[in-house]
This record gives structure tokens, C-alpha cells and sequence, in this order.
């Protein structure tokens, strides 16, 4: 009788279980095609090292413990296997197995089953005391860990009686049962061992069963959803975004989930909720609409509301019917606001314990809103007109682009006459401040006899700002325009001082088919001094340095070593760190054409920063992009209290450099 | 109903040189952009496309490069361009054009009535701010300069009341339609073209209109009507600038070497 009605019960459940799935993750198929299937060897390697090796996951306080969760769930996969297969089938059970290997996996469940409610509890306590962010205390959280909990208990439980009444062996490779099962003893139940067993047993099938028919229509759907997730990452850095091709009756950007690919709505399901995105957001922590975690949900949530229509209608009936992705921030929308508040700086990847990529879709959704509507915050159309017809964001004569070197005498690049071009990017070549890093690296290069020319007036802006607040049409010109321009020069190396102008080279300009090895300045330098081709002579001590990394050097483009070895050679000593440094630095506020934006919501983030360095109490804060300099500076210029300067590396080895190597002064 | 918008491309002129031994403008290489007064009459006629239904054409006299700018009117969404061309046009001064574009704007008329026609204030080019009221004289429409605001438009009556932007006050007038209004910036801010329709205008036709469709006396037009010519054109001489001391090592020793450059060159005096 109970055979049968477990056997029933099973079977619904499986076709209940597999129906669910199908129904949600079939959603996906709403996207656009994209390939995610190459180098398949490489994605298993990634999928078992961050996947099932937990590795971001681990990396932040309590992760660990979803690690031991994770962990025991997948050695207990085997024990609920058995107990589902015995559930049929009773003669079919470990116990078939030889004695000694049966004891030891008793002894693993029994060991994992504690680890994994042990776990549990400290979850709903960390849950409740430390909320990883605001709001995380949902019943669907509490319901899920009790679920587990329910499912660990029940296996004692059952696993008590059956020792209890001799079933299982007692032995010492399943400690927690053996208690259970003395327990048992000792109270009137042990005169009801068949009744208690049963009831174990009935509880730990349904609370199984049903958890699992619970999981597609939950935030624990990433237990299915994040292995293959990971394996489906995009491979290499996340620094970039696609192309688009600009033909008529094309649509650009996303608007709409059709826009976007199978992959961005697959992360939508592959989302845990942990808030670690939003932790690091520089955006989200300092008061501003974005959230990355919320744009992330907005989606699945848009994708369950439209997806189902979606796949039945298509075209403009499917268009009509369909709730917007932008919009007022309910039914499944991001609002406007929160999408232009993102710097690009990619934390929020970087964290992401399930590769979920949000900038994409965020620059999608920008490219959206600027080409098919265009509707963009107010400063930006100054910013879009200076860089179409003049080529820089302050709309500056191009004319005017090589003057700050007019002293100099700088050699025109020529392909064979000199080796590298040195690329000195809008704000190196206008803005006042960034100027002086110009000229000091004109120096540094001269002392070590480097061979390089530049572009003078023939330079263009190199599009980065464009292309990260959506405007791809206009950046497809730009590049398309500099591409042509380095083929014709014969340009294949080249030094950037900034980190916008150096992933904008490398990384963007590739899609256009041109591969050059470009270098950053504090990559060079560092080989430099560490050559000898540049010799300091110690007089470089500064003081105190703190170093503050630049998102596209860093995060984007994992350059993190060069630049605070260099220090460390000019110096004399090793930079000091801030808390958020590295992988995990936190931006300057001037990435993702957030330069040319004005900062009304919240706190400004550059302060954020600024403090943060000063907390370090440094003589120095030492950047290594015309941006963060220029965002330091105004934030330093908001405090009281500091005398601290800031100085870009190239500046701070320029002082360091032997007088008697120096070129002359050009002031 | 139809509104025109007059624009004028002109050189880019933070980017023009003038050629030191002809005295003219070193136009290779400058590129063209629209005239920013004129963005702004562009953009109030769309915007009276979309609130009144008005049927929005852009107009502009020069030479056939003068093209780019029309299409780019296209791409913001006129409904017609229209470019006024022909070699007997050329050398005109501000009176030869505004007898061209009132050609223009009466053939227009002859096809749909025309109620507004919208000029920016002035050309960052010539400067003479006198071809949208000759145009207005030449046809007879009510003048309505300097204005920063469209209060009303009555098309039953064929009345408008305007805001004039005068130096320190406002002057808000009433008058008859049609009527030529030259714009300042504060009219509105221009739109920005969307994809979809930069590249359906990059297949649009640009209209020309030479003097064949005209038919105005060609002593009355270009070089040949125009009573005023540039004889020189040169920009004034200013002295190298220098820089003195050291503003980020030395902020204050800076400030106060360029207080005392200031003060020995007695350039304080009130």
C-alpha cells in the first residue's frame, strides 16, 4: 500500500518536477541566439573550480558556510538517491554494498548531514542578525533553510529508529544517529519505533518531493541553474561589449527580453540573491537608484510575467503585449535612472559567485535608450555632439589637441622611425591637470630612451564613454575612423596613460580587427625601472603613498602588480593599501561616462573613496588614470583636514628620476 | 499648415584658421556643422510638428556640401529638406539670400500655406543676425526677433504670442501669422537624432532647388544682388601666453607671482 502510494506519489512529483523546469527554463529560448559553447574544456575547468570548487563563493564571510551546505548537498544527493530508489524498490539499498564501504558512506551522511544543519541554523541566524542586504529577511529564505533543516532532522530521525531497532548497524561511523537512536530509547516512543520510523520516513519523502517541486519557482532555482551558468560564462574578461550592425529595420540595444540573449535571461534564473553585487555596486552603496541585484531580478521577473506570451506571439503582437525592462521600477522594469547611475566598473562581476554579467545588459539596455529613443540625462547631448564633430568630450578644437606639448618637441609618430605610439588620450591632451601627467611622462619616457611619437592634432578620441553610455552608432564611427587611421600608420604598439584609452585599444577595437599590444604607462615604467633602462636614485620618498587601482587597469584588464612595484622602486617602499583594494578596489565615480555626468542622487562616490584613502593617512594618493585624478582631486578639494596630494605614477617617478638623467626642463 | 526652419551650415568656427597671405578663411579640413542658433529654430519646429501637427521643412541656402546638415534635419524628423543651390547664388550677402530664401518660402506657399518660419538669431559665421528679418520684410510676414518662448499659438485666428529675451527684460508680443521668428537658446534644448532615423535619412532625399525653380532675376541674387562684400577678413594679433610658477607643487607662491604680474601691469584698475 505505502509502495504504491510513494511510487504514485514519486512519479507525480518527478513529472510535476521536470514539467516546471521545462516550462521556466524553456523562457530562455525568448533571447536572441549567442554562443557560449566554445573551448568546452576550459568552461568544465572553470565550472569545477568556481561552481563545485565553490571558489568565489568561499571568498566572503559566510561563504564558507554556503560551501559546506553546497558540499554536503552533493555527497547527500547519494543518500536521497538511495532513499528514493529504496522507496520503490526497498530490496535495492547501500546495504547491499560490503559492510565496511556501507559504514563509511553511513559515516559521510551522518557527518554531512550535520555539517549541512549545523550550516543551516548559522544561515537563519547570520540571515537574521547580519542581513547580507536590506530586505534579504524574505519567508521564501526562511522557508527554504527550515526546508533543509526538515529534510537533515528527519534523516536522524529515521536513521535513529532503524538503528534503534537494529536494522542498521550500531556502530560508531554514524555518531549523531547512534544519539538519535539512544534518545529514541529513552523516551515511551521506543515502544512505537515502527510508528516513529514511518513518520521520519513520510516526512523526509514529502518534504523532498516537495522541496524539490518548490525549486523552479524559487530563488533556489541557481541550485540548477548556476553549475551550468558557470560553465556558460563569458570566458574572457567581461570588459567589453558587442558589436552592432547598423542596418535599416535593425533594432539596437534592449528594450525588450527578445533583445537580449538566452544567456542574460538564463542569469536572471541563475541569481541566489546573496546581495554581494550590491555590497560592492559603487553606485548601490552610496545612495543611488542602481542596484544590480534589483536589475538582475527585474528581469526574471519581467521574463516570467512576458516570457510565456513572449514564446506563443510573435513580432509586433508579442512587441505590444510585453512590459518594457526600462521603466518605473515595478513589473519586472529597471528605471531609467538606475541604469545611468552604473560606472561600469564591474565589481558587481567580479563578486558574482555565478558569473552573472550585469554590465552587458546594463549597456544594452543605455544603447536602448540613447539610439532607439533617445532620451539620456541632459549633459550628455553637449557630450555626444563635442565627441561626433570634434572628436572630445569638451567639444575642445581639435587644433587645439597637441598644444600642451607645444614646448616639448615631440617626434611625430612614423611607423619604423619610432617604436611605440604613444597615445595621450583627451584628458592627457586638454584637461589642465592631467596635462602635467603628460609632460611628466614625456620625461620618463625621454630618460629611459624609449623610442615613441605621437598623433599631435591627427588624434581622435578614442570612443570609450560612448560606447559605455550606449551610443554604439556613434563609437562604431569613432572606431571605425581610428582603426583605419592606426592601419594607415602602420601602428602596432602603443602607450596609453589612460586605463579608458588602454581597454578601449585593446580590448574594443579588436571586434574591428585590429590587434595591437598596447601597454599602460605604469606597465611600462614598472619594465623600465625593473631593466634598469630607468634609474632612480632614492630620492623619490614621497612619504606615505596609498594606491588607488583604476577599474579598467585593474578589474577589467588585471593589471595590479605593475603599477605598486613601480611605486615600490620610486618610493622606496611599498604603497600603502586601502581596505578595498584590487579585484575588490571600490571606483572613483568617472567610469561608464559617469565623467561627464553630474551626481544628484545620494552621496557622491568620489568622496566615498577619498576617505577611504585618507584613512591610510597617506602624504600621497597615487592614481593612474586622468579620471581618478580628476575625481580625487575635486573630492579631496571637499574635505578639510588633508594636505594630501594626489599624483599620477608617472608623476611620482618622474620625481624619483636622477636629475642628472633628465631632459631639460621645458618650463 | 507648414513651419520652416532656415539653417545655415556653417565652419566649425573654434576650428577655423584664416590664411595669413589671402585673408580668407582656410576652410580644407574644418568640418561643417549647423549653425547652433539655427539647431534651436530646427528643434522648435519639430516640436510644433509634434504639438500642432504642423507639416516641419528645413530650408538652407549654400553649396551642395551643404547636404550633410539637411539630412541631418531629416534624421531629427522634418518632413521635407529643401537645399537652394546654384552657382548664381553664390557670393551673396545677407540681402541676396534673404531675396533666395523668400523665393523659396513663397514657392512653398503656393503648395500648403505657411504659418511659421523660424530662423536662429544670428550666424556664428557672419554674425549680422539680418537675414531672417529680411526674409519676414521680403514677404511680409509679422518680425518676432529674440525669441525664447512660444506662449500661444492660435491657428484658427492665425494669431502667436511670443516671448522676446531683451537685454534685462521680456517683452511678450502678439501677433499675426505667418510670422518669421528668429530664436535664441533658451527657446529649447535640441533633440538628438535616433538610429532608426539617421539611417532611414541617409537614403532620404535632400530636395535641390536651384534658380530654375525660382526664377529670380539674377541681378537680384548672389554676388550680383548684393550691395555689400567682405573686403579683408583677418583675426586680431594676441601675444604667446606664459606660464609662470608652479600651481601644484606651490599654489599660493603661484597665486601670488600672478597677483603681482597682475598688479605691475596694472591690469586691476577698475
Amino acid at each position: 500500500m505505502e509502495l504504491t502510494l510513494f511510487t504514485a506519489l514519486l512519479t507525480v512529483s518527478l513529472a510535476t518536477f521536470a514539467f516546471s523546469c521545462y516550462r521556466r527554463l524553456s523562457l530562455v529560448t525568448v533571447g536572441r541566439s549567442e554562443h557560449r559553447f566554445d573551448r568546452p574544456v576550459d568552461r568544465l575547468k572553470e565550472m569545477l573550480v568556481y561552481a563545485v570548487g565553490q571558489k568565489r563563493v568561499v571568498s566572503r564571510p559566510f561563504g564558507l558556510n554556503h560551501g559546506i551546505i553546497f558540499w554536503a548537498f552533493l555527497v547527500l544527493a547519494l543518500a536521497n538517491l538511495e532513499f528514493l530508489v529504496s522507496g520503490i524498490a526497498p530490496a535495492l539499498s547501500f546495504a547491499l554494498l560490503p559492510a565496511p564501504l556501507h559504514g563509511a558512506l553511513l559515516l559521510l551522511f551522518d557527518a554531512c548531514s550535520l555539517a549541512a544543519f549545523a550550516a543551516v541554523v548559522i544561515a537563519a541566524v547570520r540571515r537574521t542578525a547580519w542581513p547580507p542586504f536590506d530586505g534579504a529577511r524574505t519567508f521564501e529564505a526562511y522557508f527554504i533553510l527550515s526546508m533543509i533543516a526538515i529534510l537533515m532532522l528527519a534523516y536522524f530521525g529515521l536513521n535513529g529508529v532503524r538503528i534503534a531497532q537494529g536494522v542498521l548497524p550500531s556502530t560508531s561511523a554514524t555518531p549523531v544517529s547512534n544519539l538519535v537512536a539512544g534518545l529514541l530509547q529513552a523516551t515511551p516512543a521506543a515502544a512505537h519505533l515502527e510508528t516513529a520510523g514511518n513518520i521520519f520516513w513520510w516526512i523526509h519523502a514529502v518534504v523532498l518531493l516537495g522541496f524539490m517541486n518548490f525549486l523552479p519557482y524559487s530563488k533556489h532555482m541557481h541550485i540548477l541553474t548556476a553549475i551550468p551558468n558557470v560553465f556558460l560564462r563569458s570566458m574572457g574578461k567581461c570588459n567589453t561589449q558587442e558589436r552592432e550592425t547598423f542596418l535599416e529595420g535593425n533594432s539596437f540595444g534592449a528594450a525588450t527580453l527578445e533583445q537580449l540573449s538566452w544567456k542574460d535571461l538564463l542569469d536572471s534564473f541563475s541569481c541566489t540573491e546573496c546581495g554581494r553585487c550590491q555590497q560592492s555596486c559603487p553606485a548601490a552603496s552610496t545612495g543611488k537608484q542602481l542596484n544590480p541585484r534589483q536589475v538582475i531580478h527585474a528581469l526574471k521577473e519581467n521574463l516570467l510575467k512576458n516570457g510565456g506570451v513572449m514564446a506563443k506571439l510573435s513580432g509586433d503582437r508579442a512587441a505590444e503585449r510585453q512590459i518594457s525592462l526600462i521603466g518605473s521600477g515595478e513589473n519586472g522594469s529597471t528605471r531609467d535612472a538606475a541604469l545611468w547611475s552604473c560606472t561600469s566598473c564591474g565589481a558587481c562581476m567580479e563578486v558574482c559567485p555565478v558569473f552573472i554579467e550585469h554590465l552587458p545588459k546594463i549597456v544594452k539596455m543605455r544603447r536602448h535608450m540613447v539610439q532607439m529613443e533617445a532620451t539620456f540625462p541632459v549633459e550628455l547631448l553637449n557630450l555626444f555632439e563635442n565627441m561626433e564633430q570634434r572628436s572630445n568630450p569638451w567639444g575642445m578644437a581639435p587644433s587645439e589637441r597637441s598644444k600642451w606639448s607645444s614646448q616639448l618637441n615631440l617626434r611625430p609618430f612614423e611607423a619604423g622611425e619610432t617604436e611605440y605610439l604613444l597615445f595621450v588620450g583627451c584628458s592627457g591632451a586638454f584637461d589642465a591637470r592631467n596635462k602635467q601627467v603628460s609632460v611628466a611622462l614625456t620625461r620618463v619616457l625621454d630618460a629611459a630612451g624609449v623610442s615613441y611619437g605621437v598623433l599631435g592634432k591627427e588624434e581622435k578620441c578614442c570612443g570609450d564613454s560612448v560606447r559605455r553610455l550606449g551610443n554604439e552608432y556613434l563609437f562604431d564611427q569613432m572606431a571605425k575612423q581610428a582603426v583605419q587611421q592606426f592601419v594607415a600608420k602602420g601602428v602596432a604598439k602603443v602607450i596609453t596613460q589612460c586605463p579608458h584609452c588602454f581597454t578601449t585599444l585593446k580590448n574594443d577595437y579588436r571586434q574591428y580587427g585590429l590587434e595591437l599590444e598596447v601597454i599602460h604607462h605604469s606597465e611600462l615604467i614598472n619594465d623600465l625601472l625593473k631593466t634598469g633602462r630607468l634609474k632612480t636614485d632614492g630620492s623619490g620618498d614621497v612619504g606615505r603613498v596609498v594606491f588607488h587601482d583604476s577599474c579598467y587597469l585593474g578589474r577589467h584588464n588585471d593589471v595590479y602588480d605593475a603599477p605598486r612595484e613601480a611605486l615600490t622602486m620610486a618610493t622606496g617602499r611599498e604603497p600603502l593599501e586601502m581596505g578595498r583594494n584590487r579585484g575588490n578596489a571600490f571606483c572613483c565615480g568617472g567610469g561608464g561616462g559617469r565623467m561627464w555626468l553630474e551626481e544628484h542622487e545620494g552621496t557622491p562616490i568620489n568622496r566615498n573613496r577619498v576617505q577611504e584613502a585618507l584613512a591610510q593617512q597617506p602624504e600621497m594618493i597615487c592614481v593612474s588614470c586622468p579620471f581618478c585624478m580628476t575625481m580625487f582631486e575635486d573630492g579631496i578639494k571637499e574635505l578639510t583636514g588633508t594636505n594630501a596630494q594626489v599624483r599620477d605614477i608617472a608623476e611620482v617617478v618622474a620625481l624619483s628620476l636622477q636629475p642628472s638623467l633628465l631632459p631639460p626642463s621645458s618650463s | 499648415m507648414l513651419v520652416v526652419a532656415c539653417i545655415k551650415q556653417v565652419p566649425d568656427t573654434t576650428q577655423v584658421q584664416i590664411d595669413p597671405v589671402t585673408n580668407t578663411l582656410i576652410r580644407d579640413g574644418i568640418p561643417f556643422i549647423i549653425n547652433p542658433y539655427d539647431s534651436h529654430a530646427l528643434e522648435e519646429s519639430l516640436r510644433l510638428k509634434d504639438s500642432h501637427g504642423f507639416k516641419a521643412v528645413a530650408l538652407s541656402m549654400g553649396p551642395p556640401n551643404a547636404e550633410a546638415t539637411l539630412r541631418k534635419a531629416l534624421a531629427l524628423g522634418v518632413d521635407r529638406s529643401i537645399l537652394l543651390s546654384d552657382r548664381v547664388f553664390g557670393g551673396a550677402d545677407t540681402l541676396s539670400t534673404s531675396n533666395v530664401i523668400a523665393a523659396a518660402i513663397k514657392k512653398l506657399g503656393e503648395q500648403e500655406e505657411v504659418g511659421i518660419v523660424f530662423c536662429g538669431k544670428q550666424t556664428i559665421d557672419g554674425d549680422t543676425a539680418q537675414v531672417g528679418p529680411g526674409i519676414a520684410v521680403r514677404l511680409g510676414y509679422s518680425q518676432l526677433t529674440l525669441v525664447d518662448r512660444i506662449e500661444k499659438i492660435d491657428i484658427v485666428n492665425r494669431t502667436i504670442v511670443v516671448r522676446r529675451k531683451l537685454e534685462g527684460r521680456y517683452e511678450v508680443v502678439e501677433a499675426r501669422l505667418p510670422a518669421m521668428i528668429t530664436v535664441v537658446r533658451e527657446l529649447n534644448r535640441p533633440r538628438y537624432p535616433t538610429v532608426p532615423m539617421r539611417l532611414s535619412s541617409a537614403k532620404a532625399q535632400v530636395e535641390c532647388w536651384s534658380n530654375d525653380q525660382l526664377q529670380l532675376d539674377v541681378n537680384s541674387v548672389g554676388l550680383k544682388g548684393s550691395p555689400t562684400w567682405v573686403s579683408r577678413i583677418f583675426s586680431p594679433e594676441r601675444k604667446e601666453g606664459e606660464i609662470i610658477g608652479d600651481g601644484i607643487s606651490d599654489p599660493v607662491g603661484a597665486a601670488s607671482l600672478l597677483l603681482d604680474r597682475l598688479v605691475d601691469g596694472d591690469m586691476l584698475a577698475v
